[in-house]
């Protein structure tokens, strides 16, 4: 992570990875979503609508992932003062808020013709919803200061502190008897997911995951580059002044 | 290290007291808020009773988050919190002492008043020494995570709106825990394993929580 803390390291990074991630990600997400639109088999109890599980999950992982690289920017912005830590956490949080809103969406999609309503108020629900309100948090806490250096080390304190909110989304389905069901795949004795189904969910997550990558990448440039000519602007003030 | 805490809180005592009313506010809200509630899901008792502990518990906790945003806000405008953190103290530790004082004059009186409410709200008998409890637990914690969010938004914008906005939802497992505590208490079952759960949460922000606002304190004055 040191290695690319330089910013010019990091564009030449980031320039020469970016088309690779996006290329990735579009045939990943064409390729599952093939693979679960048409080659997949229908579920036995739910029908067709197992589909939506190809979205909610990966969304579900993403919207963890990227709450973990806001929270890891954070604190390789206030420990170690890298300059792009808090570009990063600070463009990787629109993206996990996208991935939660994505993943409440459509699991209530899911819950309306499987549980008969279209929210229930388990730990697994409540959870992500607080991991969504986190993400707002955290992006009101970075505009609501006329300093947005103030606003960049505020969020990344609070960005730490909700971390605390990961453990519980993550393990809410064991430790309360909930109504979503409990992990299938990221099991210690192997996931219990047929592999008919498993591929496609796998497919999507991985075109999940380089998107998200690819997004970031264009953000944090799109940041830099923002930056770069806010520093031109006052120097060129500078000279006529 | 426990001696300039100790002036730390009693002053923070002394200027509640002697400004007055803050304590008195608190709880005028607390009552009234929780007496809005017959008003808008009607005054059946078996409703109220079934909904009590909830009522309580959400009103509690908002009371407790309407003046948290003046933890800090007043020493920071003054300039004594900078004062106060070049002092050889820990910042966590005024953190602390700062909370204690909060507490006393918000939480402890909001539990006092309690017992009023469960009356109003027709909490079943068996539920209220459990609710005292779980506040008596909960409302700590509260001030905790609160000092939190009062530190992150110092100088900020529209501070008080943005501060219930990144706190109330870290309150959530409070209110899960403390209204589960009531609600076997009433049903007649061990309060005690939700209590214990609060408990440990107060302690684990009486841990990080000082720390976390530290931090906070010291980058809002650098």
């Amino acid at each position: 992570m040191h290695r690319f803390a330089n910013p010019a390291r990091f564009q030449r990074f980031s320039a020469a990875a970016l088309p690779w991630f996006a290329g990735a990600a579009i045939l990943c997400l064409g390729a599952g979503l093939y693979f679960s639109l048409f080659r997949s088999p229908a579920d036995y109890q739910q029908g067709e609508t197992v589909r939506i599980m190809y979205v909610h999950v990966p969304a579900a992982w993403m919207a963890l992932f990227a709450y973990l690289v806001v929270a890891a920017g954070s604190v390789s912005a206030l420990v170690w003062k890298h300059p792009l830590g808090e570009v990063v956490a600070r463009a990787a949080a629109p993206i996990g808020a996208g991935f939660t809103l994505v993943c409440l969406v459509t699991g209530s999609l899911w819950g309306k013709p499987m549980w008969g309503a279209w929210w229930v108020w388990d730990a697994r629900l409540t959870s992500v919803l607080v991991l969504f309100f986190l993400y707002l948090g955290y992006m009101a806490l970075l505009g609501a200061f006329d300093d947005p250096v103030r606003g960049g080390r505020a969020a990344s304190i609070l960005a730490i502190v909700g971390v605390v909110n990961l453990p519980v989304i993550k393990w809410s389905v064991d430790w309360w008897n909930t109504l979503h069901q409990p992990a299938s795949v990221a099991r210690m004795d192997g996931p219990t997911i047929h592999p008919s189904m498993l591929l496609p969910l796998l497919l999507m997550a991985a075109g999940f995951g380089f998107y998200f990558a690819a997004v970031l990448l264009l953000r944090v440039r799109a940041e830099l580059a923002a930056r770069r000519i806010r520093a031109l602007r006052l120097a060129a003030m500078e000279v006529e002044a | 290290m426990i001696g300039p805490l100790r002036a730390i809180l009693l002053r923070d005592l002394r200027l509640a007291l002697r400004q007055g009313g803050d304590a008195a506010t608190v709880v005028l809200f607390f009552v009234l808020a929780a007496s809005l509630f017959p008003f808008g899901v009607g005054p059946e008792p078996n409703l109220l009773a079934r909904i009590a502990a909830g009522v309580i518990w959400v009103t509690a906790l908002l009371s407790v988050m309407l003046g948290i945003d003046r933890l800090f806000l007043a020493d920071h405008e003054d300039g004594s919190l900078e004062g106060l953190l070049t002092q050889p103290v820990p910042a966590a530790g005024i953190v602390v002492a700062k909370c204690a004082a909060q507490w006393l004059m918000s939480g402890l009186p909001l539990i006092l008043a309690t017992p009023i409410l469960a009356v109003f709200l027709q909490l079943p008998a068996e539920g209220l020494p459990a609710m005292l409890a779980a506040l008596a637990l909960g409302t700590p914690t509260l001030v905790l995570v609160g000092a939190i969010g009062a530190a992150l938004v110092l100088g900020a914008r529209r501070g008080g709106v943005l501060l219930a906005l990144l706190v109330l939802p870290l309150a959530v497992p409070v209110l899960v825990f403390g209204v589960a505590a009531v609600d076997a208490a009433v049903a007649g079952l061990p309060a005690r394993p939700h209590l214990l759960v609060l408990g440990a949460m107060l302690l684990a922000a009486l841990a990080l929580a000082p720390i976390a606002a530290a931090a906070a304190l010291r980058q809002a004055l650098e």
